[in-house]
């Protein structure tokens, strides 16, 4: 009689059932999981301080720079000399950003669509690509002066290539059915951009703008730094040569949530127009 | 070998020839492979004929060919007495993948030769005649839906309406249902017979399945490894409609048989 309750279904053993083992951490809602790395590196921070670990001319204080934040946000809301700084960089982004999509999205399809531009053009940016982009800064100052056209150059010079590599790789992405597809029902070449080649490139595209977004806000910043100006760059720069520590934090955390914003903004377009395109938020952070 | 070549006509078809092919080739130079040698085919009216051969023989080569997606070596490709020298209207086509397009909804897709061809007023003035095509495959309500919500053979459902839609004469399809599992294979295929003989389509299908060429064909093909060159034209004397019972008579059995004899060993692993 023991054996028939040893096989009934009822009482299976615990090494016949298969449950998924989900580890403690990964049970940790992610916004929780965030707010409590950034309180770790508050208390390390608080405590190397504290500890005086370093010189406060080096590391201020978490509070000292919390202080600085609010001052720095009371500064941009009242509209003040820090918001005309940052409506130059913002204006410097916006301005880079436009004539970057456009000269790398032509470029893009010029070698990505011609056999001229794939033969003739590619080596050429290639090889412009290789190079450290920052180090065209001081031509671009003595080409353009002071003002906000140096910058602009520079921010641009940096993001046209990978705009120009995401539309150039998204032309080629599509499959040799989808083409064949094409041809069958006599579509001209036009055609095949416009309705197949350029749709199916879409995500690359977008990748192409993610890095793009970045890069032009380093572009920006560099300009600032090395050729003056009324920027937000100039600002940092300025707090530096102060040795005013707490302001250069407050002004770089600013500075990331306008870089968070361009990335944003990028990533929530092409959640517009890629609709078709399945994707994590973590894939989308990682361009 | 010259009673084989005269097995290459099937007997017995009065109807109007629709494709000439004559003493076709192709080479590839660059790569120095002799895809298709001297194939002679033609295809009647409303008839469904279908090629099996080994991986590799030439089967999409010579399917390209017809349909004008790639110029022979040598050799004349006639269609409706006018010869093949690039894509043609009055040819469908479907391949192994459905390739429907996902920013495009499923009606969008079928509608897109007609979009390519004559804009997109035309297109859309198509709608009505695509949902009747959805419901003739099963597809009724789906028309609105995107690709990425359809399963594979629903997907290449689609892709059946959207060859559809211009209504062609001709049929080529490339292993359209290889893709597919063999419940879901066996149904497309009858669904197949039923469109090309509601339309009357002149069809011509590339296989690796002996049963399926058998089901749906007047008569089969047998080409050997490259140079592709058809070895025997088995005609198919299974009545119409065909059914799926007809798989376990003897009468198929017998010309599988046949089939696989002309393949060469080794072929099919
Ligand atoms: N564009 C091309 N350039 C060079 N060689 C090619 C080209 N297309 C096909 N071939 C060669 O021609 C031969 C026949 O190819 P094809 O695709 O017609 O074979 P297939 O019978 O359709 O094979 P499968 O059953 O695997 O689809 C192959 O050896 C292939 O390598
Ligand atoms: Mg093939």
């Amino acid at each position: 009689m023991s054996q028939t309750t040893d096989t009934d279904p009822h009482t299976t053993t615990p090494d016949t059932v298969w449950s998924e083992h989900v580890s403690l951490i990964d049970r940790i809602p992610r916004s929780v999981a965030m707010a409590g790395l950034f309180l770790a590196f508050l208390a390390i921070w608080q405590l190397a301080w504290s500890l005086q670990l370093v010189s406060p001319i080096i590391l201020p204080s978490p509070g000292e720079t919390a202080r600085d934040i609010v001052f720095v946000g009371q500064n941009l809301f009242s509209g003040d000399y820090m918001l005309t700084a940052l409506r130059v960089t913002v204006t410097e982004v916006i301005y880079s950003f436009a004539l970057a999509i456009l000269i790398g999205f032509s470029l893009g399809v010029l070698v990505g669509e011609t056999v001229f531009g794939e033969r003739a053009v590619m080596p050429y940016l290639v090889a412009i690509d290789t190079m450290p982009k920052i180090a065209f800064a001081p031509l671009f100052i003595a080409w353009l002066g002071f003002g906000i056209a140096s910058k602009v150059a520079l921010a641009t010079f940096i993001a046209t290539f990978p705009i120009i590599v995401g539309t150039a790789a998204g032309l080629h992405a599509a499959d040799e059915n989808a083409r064949m597809l094409f041809r069958t029902m006599g579509a001209s070449r036009l055609q095949t951009l416009m309705k197949m080649k350029l749709p199916t490139g879409l995500p690359h595209f977008f990748t192409g703008l993610k890095i793009a977004s970045v890069g032009v806000m380093a572009g920006a910043i560099t300009g600032e730094f090395l050729g003056g100006g009324k920027g937000f760059g100039e600002l940092i720069r300025v707090a530096a040569s102060q040795l005013d520590t707490p302001r250069v934090f407050s002004l770089i955390i600013y500075l990331s949530l306008l870089g968070l914003a361009t990335f944003g903004s990028v990533v929530w377009i092409q959640r517009r127009f890629v609709f078709w395109q399945k994707t994590s938020a973590a894939t989308d952070g990682m361009a | 070998m010259i009673a084989t070549v005269s097995r290459l006509i099937p007997a017995g078809l009065d109807a109007r020839p629709v494709y000439e092919l004559r003493g076709v080739n192709k080479t590839f130079p660059r790569r120095g492979v002799h895809a298709l040698d001297r194939i002679d085919l033609t295809l009647h009216e409303g008839g469904f004929a279908s090629v099996i051969g080994a991986s590799g023989c030439g089967k999409s080569t010579l399917l390209k060919i017809m349909a004008g997606l790639l110029p022979p070596s040598a050799g004349s490709v006639m269609l409706s007495g006018k010869a093949v020298i690039g894509p043609r209207r009055d040819i469908g086509m479907m391949f192994q993948q459905a390739t429907l397009f996902p920013w495009r909804t499923t009606i969008e897709n079928i509608v897109l030769p007609i979009e390519i061809r004559d804009g997109r007023g035309a297109a859309r003035a198509k709608h009505d005649e695509a949902r009747t095509l959805l419901d003739l495959v099963g597809l009724t309500g789906f028309g609105d839906v995107f690709p990425n919500e359809l399963s594979g053979g629903m997907a290449q459902r689609a892709a059946i309406c959207r060859m559809l839609i211009t209504k062609p004469a001709v049929l080529l399809l490339d292993e359209p249902f290889s893709a597919l599992d063999e419940l879901t294979r066996d149904y497309m295929n009858m669904e197949l017979q039923k469109i090309c003989m509601a339309h009357n389509a002149t069809t011509f299908l590339v296989t690796h399945s002996i049963s399926e060429a058998v089901i749906l064909s007047d008569v089969v093909y047998v080409m050997s490894p490259r140079p592709g060159r058809f070895i025997e034209a088995v005609d198919i004397d299974l009545p119409r409609p065909r059914t799926l019972d007809m798989i376990t008579t003897p009468r198929f059995g017998a010309l599988v048989d046949r089939i696989r004899g002309r393949l060469d060993r080794g072929a099919f692993l």
